[in-house]
């Protein structure tokens, strides 16, 4: 598409930074950015070298793969492992270890675990391999829940008996709330996620903008979107208003994707409560299946441990997915864990803060920067921006 | 994961399964297009996410952000020249 690349216009960036540096004169502004997606595409374009050094992006629990607690991947690979099963997932996954392996390991040790682009081809593998009960296991946030949800619709309608589906999906706005409520964290505005909102709409933000007074800008992944995005939000906080903006509405309409939302309806529901890595346990905060579709549900057709685990001490993931420490602060970062041998999942994904640091080489310059004795002579102490 | 690749919308080929043949970036593959029935056809720019066409990709919302980068980009510019003409005593 000709205008991609218009969305990478160095000189246009640089400008928008003038701006930004202007409007937040001098303030230290921490911006979270909930999307995974965001944080690959800051460190790949090097974003935060950019943006005046005031503005510090913290990264978000919004990476699907990430937040997965290890108790889960257990119970993926545990499913892998029964006799008879053909386990499919996102690639991503692969890697990820649980408490004693990961999928990939499973898959050397003998198991029949293969990745897929999406969950159709997991349906077309259920239909080409009649004696075999195919699972999928089903990751993502409100972006990925309707693909799932339509794969389930498909599987009813064609009455496929060997397919079921392991169902992680993920709600993003319980955890915003979440990291909302927790006491340590002090950020002054939010880049929501474009893609879940191209699903759930702009309304879903609206309580962050009016109970928690801090402003919401969801944003596209090109780096302008992001520079622009960044610039919205300090534009509100420069002129005192608190709003959910779209700055994605080439792609994300106000109501959402209505068709979306109704085959997640038909076929999920809420959890009354899940786990997530870092965060803990989080009400209502993920999805899974209908009781309608319970010969779909992994859960009711396999035995799983369901065990809870806690994660190696030496991870730090749980304070980098709250955004409470950089991925280079973590112990273990670039030394034990890299993305050759994860310890946690935040180096595995993409997507991951500790991975989007590891592979784009921002981490030597960003920890040198960071560890820097950095002292604002210019702004009160603890002043940020208009507290509210 | 949560990202998604643009694409065109060349054909419907399956009604029944709601599949469309797309091209993206060069490459023509069929994604299924049930999520946005009724509301997208050929010549349309969709976004895809894992095989399924999301939401309609608004060209001229896009070129629309992209016009008020430039003009903000060039107030911006235009302020930084009046300054350089500014002659304050
Ligand atoms: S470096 Fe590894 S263990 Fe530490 S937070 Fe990142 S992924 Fe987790």
């Amino acid at each position: 598409m000709k205008f991609v690349d218009e969305f990478r216009d160095g000189d246009l960036a640089r400008r928008l930074c003038s701006e930004i540096d202007r409007l937040s004169r001098g303030q230290s502004l921490k911006i979270m950015e909930i999307c995974g997606g965001h944080t690959h595409t800051i460190y790949k374009h090097g974003i935060e070298d950019v943006l005046p050094p005031n503005i510090d992006m913290v990264h978000g629990p919004g990476c699907p793969v990430c937040v997965l607690p290890m108790g889960r991947i257990d119970d993926a690979i545990a499913i892998a492992r029964q006799p008879g099963v053909i386990f499919v997932t996102f690639g991503d996954m692969m890697r990820v270890p649980g408490s004693k392996s990961s999928l990939l390991d499973a898959r050397a040790e003998g198991a029949d675990v293969r990745f897929v682009y999406s969950p159709l081809d997991a349906l077309k593998i259920a239909h080409q391999n009649p004696d075999k009960q195919v699972v999928f296991f089903a990751i993502g946030f409100e972006t990925t829940a309707p693909s799932t949800a339509v794969t389930l619709l498909r599987a009813q309608a064609e009455k496929i008996k060997n397919f079921s589906v392991f169902c992680n999906h993920v709600l993003v706005i319980p955890a915003i709330q979440a990291i909302l409520d927790s006491p340590d964290m002090r950020l002054d505005g939010f880049l929501g996620p474009g893609h879940v909102c191209m699903v759930i709409g702009m309304r879903p933000f609206a309580f962050v903008a009016r109970d928690y007074r801090k402003p919401v800008v969801l944003s596209g992944f090109e780096p302008l979107d992001i520079i622009q995005s960044v610039y919205m939000t300090v534009k509100q906080l420069d002129e005192g208003r608190r709003e959910v903006e779209n700055q994605y509405a080439r792609v994300v309409r106000p109501e959402g994707n209505l068709k979306a939302l109704e085959a997640m309806e038909k076929t999920m529901e809420g959890r009354p409560f899940f786990e997530w890595r870092g965060l803990g346990f989080i009400s209502h905060s993920a999805l899974k299946l209908r009781p309608e579709f319970a010969e779909w549900d992994a859960e009711k057709r396999f035995e799983v441990p369901g065990i809870r685990v806690a994660d190696p001490p030496a991870c730090q993931c749980g304070e980098v997915l709250k955004g409470a420490i950089k991925p280079w602060e973590c112990k273990v970062f670039g030394t034990a864990c890299t993305p050759e041998t994860p310890i946690g999942t935040c180096m595995v994904s993409s997507e991951g803060a500790c991975a989007a640091y590891f592979n784009y080489g921002r981490f030597s310059l960003a920890a040198q920067r960071n560890r820097l004795p950095v002292i604002d002579l210019t702004a009160p102490t603890g002043a940020n921006l208009k507290d509210s | 994961m949560c990202l998604g690749i643009p694409g065109q919308i060349i054909e419907f080929v399956d009604d029944q399964n709601n599949l469309a043949r797309v091209e993206v970036s060069g490459v023509k593959r069929n994604v299924n297009v049930s999520l946005l029935r009724g509301e997208i056809g050929p010549g349309d720019w969709v976004l895809i996410h894992v095989g399924f066409a999301m939401s309609k990709l608004d060209e001229r919302e896009a070129q629309e952000t992209l016009k008020l980068l430039y003009e903000m980009g060039r107030a911006y510019q235009d302020e930084l020249l009046m300054l350089e003409k500014s002659q304050l005593e």
